[in-house]
């Protein structure tokens, strides 16, 4: 092994070590500032029981949907593409009420599905109840998993696609001996996250949950927290979410193998394989039920909004310039955290790293604020401190998402330079600039636009800690609309999308013509 | 924008690791601690709504600092448990937007001191006996639909749960919701020992619970429900802001739950002057003209001539129900395990 990783992996061990210490120090002050154990109820059970089933399910699903859309937007190219993938990823970052107000808008009793089965004489489908917390999270998730998924089959080198062509490859052998090692390489790890993502699910499992039935642990903390100020129970379903986490990323990164495809020159390749009519079809059927799916809700509640952008009073414009700078912040050091970590990671004995990495993710972000609250009140007003410690927290959640980004293309770095590099002698900064960079560029660039897109529009910690004059957009978002004025929240919410997805674009394609 | 957040959050993404951000976070924090001591503003807890550019609370601010030749500043997020995280340590000079239902835990931290404010001449349906507490504004708990689509509209809370099963309602959790707890404790009012039967009953028609009233209430103005959770005031909102006249509540002779918000003084506040200035505030005209289009609720005492002209037009019911908070605080869980058990 060389030099210059060796630095980079002691940082990133130290990094993993930090984030595992922001998951569980801030825990740990719950549990301390607590009066008295008093243990789970039996509702609690409950709770954990549905949260466990619809996260899986939901997990499931999201990739399930997500992989044939991704291989289409893979294999063709139309004009309009880069667009549809950008605009796809919008409802990762939609703030939950925009989201259910745009799926009730699709699926609700009078949305326009139900409108449109009625013209066809089919009794009308509810979204309420366990399918439509399903519904939502898949339309969350389904985002994420293309785009991820996306990254894989980007990464699969095109000498081994030219050799497949040449070798006269069906559709059905590429998919057996390229695209199916690649898979198995990074799905476990989108699964994971996914699954956990949906474990603290509470405001979409609540409002399309129909009631009580749909009790997620999170609530469970919510309401620990909120109304009986049960800080050992709140810990205990923090520590009890953080263990699950924990289990089910011991399950699924064992099921990781390296894609082993060795390296490529990088060039595109057509792909001869799938030039047929009907798996061009399958394609075009694909890609156009994953916009209408997932495009129609967010057109539905934003273009109410739309001819409100231009009135938006001046407090949301300061709210998006604070949104705006928090983003900036959390994609540089989400990114270079997650580069330090992924360098850990892949190395020997990396493997605890990689689920810290990912279990922050798991971590109940009320639990996580109200520690964070706890610390830093004995040094200092927290209130003052919101803006930072909305970063950091940030930096923590989006450091999974980045690394699944990172890690598989790390690894393949690894893999397939290692070798050479530690034979020339590279390291340090030759080895970052000449090696790594220009490998590792398009996943960093998605990392960074990952995590300025999520902090751009993070609710959670700003608004425990918040004074009026440091809200965020979503902040102001919800203010909008507990003050009657629904119209001017869809603006603001359309604000955010634009920030988001343009956060999102130029990272994206700043990393490309890197 | 103000410079004190963008020191904050320029701060932030300097330095190269999260360490080195937290610490100078933390000197960042410190140093402003250290500069704002001169001429310290008053610190009020508020709830979120109350303080943002679109509640009460600039307006109230303005006023207040105007009248006094102070300053204060708002704290927002969820009040109760904050204050309960922080015990004495609280840098809070006054709360404000607590709740009846909420008042007891509040109470029970030990924290506040005697409003000594004189709560005699109140405009509210109901006796106010709390010593530590001002109300500062309420309103009734109600059912708000659209004339365009409710026709058959229930004539009592009992016509409701017997009765109109076409009906769809969107409600709020109690678990989660000030708003929704209020609702539980109203059905217990109202029903008593039918109270689970009665949330059995309504089960088929709540088409879904929101954590919040702001999800409940964009179903409502999106069509997806007939009828939402919210208050006898909300069509003020609809009257006013928008010249919509079709949005009103379902008046029950029953009688409807009332939410009273309140305020109080911390006792161990270092400015106990300005704090007491802020309580005696509270019940002027000045403050509580802010209330009707503020809040888009009912001031707790403010001559009825200077209300504005829309909520004459509301529909108001002739019984207030309330729980005081002592009652509320005890029967919080009963209530809630209606609210589960009947649902389920």
């Amino acid at each position: 092994m060389t030099a210059g990783p060796r630095l980079g992996r002691l940082i990133g061990t130290g990094a993993a070590g930090l984030v595992a210490a922001a998951l569980l120090v801030p825990l740990a002050a719950v549990a301390w500032r607590a009066e008295g154990w008093s243990g789970l109820r039996a509702s609690d059970w409950a709770a954990l029981r549905f949260t466990l089933w619809q996260a899986a399910l939901s997990a499931a699903l999201s990739v399930l949907l997500a992989v044939p859309v991704a291989r289409a937007l893979a294999r063709r190219q139309f004009p309009g593409r880069g667009a549809v993938v950008l605009l796809l990823g919008a409802p990762f970052i939609l703030p939950v009420i925009v989201a259910v107000l745009g799926l009730v808008a699709v699926f609700g009793r009078s949305g326009i599905a139900n409108v449109a089965l009625g013209w066809v004489g089919v009794e009308p489908v509810s979204i309420y109840g366990w399918q439509g917390v399903i519904t939502a999270h898949v339309f969350f998730n389904v985002p994420l998993a293309t785009r991820l998924i996306l990254q894989g089959w980007l990464g699969i080198p095109g000498e081994r696609l030219r050799l497949a062509a040449s070798l006269g490859f069906s559709s059905g052998d590429t998919l057996r001996l390229l695209e199916w090692p690649m898979l198995r390489a990074v799905l476990p790890g989108i699964l994971l996250v996914i699954f956990l993502i949906c474990t603290t699910s509470f405001a979409v499992a609540l409002a399309l949950g129909g009631g009580p039935r749909a009790t997620t642990v999170e609530l469970a903390i919510y309401q620990a927290f909120r109304f009986d100020f049960d800080l050992s129970r709140a810990a205990l379903l923090g520590a009890l979410q953080l263990a699950v986490g924990a289990v089910a990323a011991l399950l699924t990164l064992r099921l990781a193998l390296p894609s082993g495809f060795g390296a490529g020159l990088d060039r595109a390749v057509p792909r001869w394989d799938s030039a047929g009519l009907a798996l061009r079809v399958q394609d075009a059927v694909a890609i156009a039920l994953a916009c209408a799916f997932l495009l129609i809700p967010v057109v539905l509640v934003l273009s109410d909004g739309a001819l409100h952008v231009t009135g938006l009073p001046a407090a949301v414009w300061a709210a998006a310039a604070r949104s705006l700078a928090i983003a900036l912040a959390a994609a540089i050091l989400t990114t270079g955290f997650a580069f330090a970590i992924s360098l850990a990671a892949v190395a020997p004995r990396g493997g605890w790293i990689e689920g810290a990495g990912a279990l922050a993710v798991a971590a109940s972000p009320l639990v996580l604020g109200t520690g964070l609250y706890i610390l830093l009140l004995p040094v200092a007003n927290p209130v003052r401190l919101a803006l930072p410690v909305t970063v950091f927290v940030n930096v923590v959640l989006s450091l999974p998402f980045a690394l699944r980004a990172l890690i598989p293309a790390m690894r393949d770095l690894q893999a397939d330079y290692g070798r050479i590099s530690a034979s020339l002698g590279l390291s340090g900064l030759p080895w970052l600039r000449l090696v790594a960079l220009p490998r590792l560029r398009r996943p960093a660039g998605f990392a960074a636009g990952l995590a300025a897109a999520l902090a751009a529009g993070d609710l959670g910690v700003i608004a425990l800690f918040a004074s009026p004059d440091q809200a965020t957009l979503p902040l102001v978002l919800y203010q909008l609309m507990g003050a009657y004025r629904m119209e001017e929240a869809k603006a603001a919410a359309l604000l955010l999308v634009a920030l988001s997805l343009g956060l999102f674009w130029i990272f994206e394609r700043g990393s490309r013509d890197a | 924008m103000t410079p004190t957040t963008i020191a904050a959050a320029g701060n932030a993404p300097a330095p190269a690791t999260v360490t080195g951000s937290l610490l100078a976070a933390l000197a960042t924090g410190l140093a402003l601690t250290g500069t704002a001591a001169a001429g310290e503003p008053l610190t009020i807890y508020a709830p979120d709504y109350f303080a943002s550019e679109w509640g009460p609370g600039p307006a109230i601010e303005a006023a207040f600092e105007a009248s006094c030749g102070c300053e204060i500043a708002f704290v927002t997020g969820d009040v109760l448990p904050r204050l309960r995280l922080e015990g004495d340590a609280t840098p809070a000079d006054v709360v404000i937007g607590l709740n009846t239902d909420d008042a007891e835990a509040a109470r029970q931290t030990g924290l506040f001191a005697p409003s000594g404010v004189d709560t005699s001449d109140l405009t509210m349906p109901i006796a106010w006996t709390d010593e530590t507490f001002v109300p500062f504004n309420w309103g009734h708990t109600a059912f708000v639909y659209d004339t365009t689509q409710v026709t058959d509209v229930p004539a009592s809370f009992e016509d409701l749960v017997d009765n109109h099963p076409d009906l769809r309602i969107a409600v709020q959790d109690p678990r989660t919701s000030v708003s929704g707890l209020a609702m539980a404790l109203w059905i217990h009012k109202v029903f008593g020992d039918g109270a689970e039967e009665a949330w059995a009953k309504l089960a088929p028609r709540i088409v879904t619970v929101t954590k919040g009233w702001s999800e409940s209430y964009g179903m409502f103005t999106q069509g997806e429900v007939d009828m939402v959770l919210s208050y006898t005031t909300s069509p003020a909102y609809h009257i006013i802001a928008e010249g919509d006249a079709t949005k009103k509540a379902a008046i029950f002779p029953e009688g409807h739950y009332v939410m009273v918000e309140t305020a109080g003084r911390i006792a161990s506040t270092d400015q106990p002057e300005e704090a007491q200035a802020f309580m005696d505030f509270i019940l002027t005209e000045a403050f509580q003209s802010i209330i009707p289009e503020g809040n888009w609720s009912l001031p707790a005492k403010l001559d009825p001539a200077l209300m504005p002209e829309g909520f004459a037009k509301l529909d108001m019911p002739e019984t207030a129900l309330i729980y005081t908070s002592a009652e509320a605080e005890a029967l919080r869980d009963t209530v809630v395990a209606e609210f589960e058990a009947g649902l389920r």
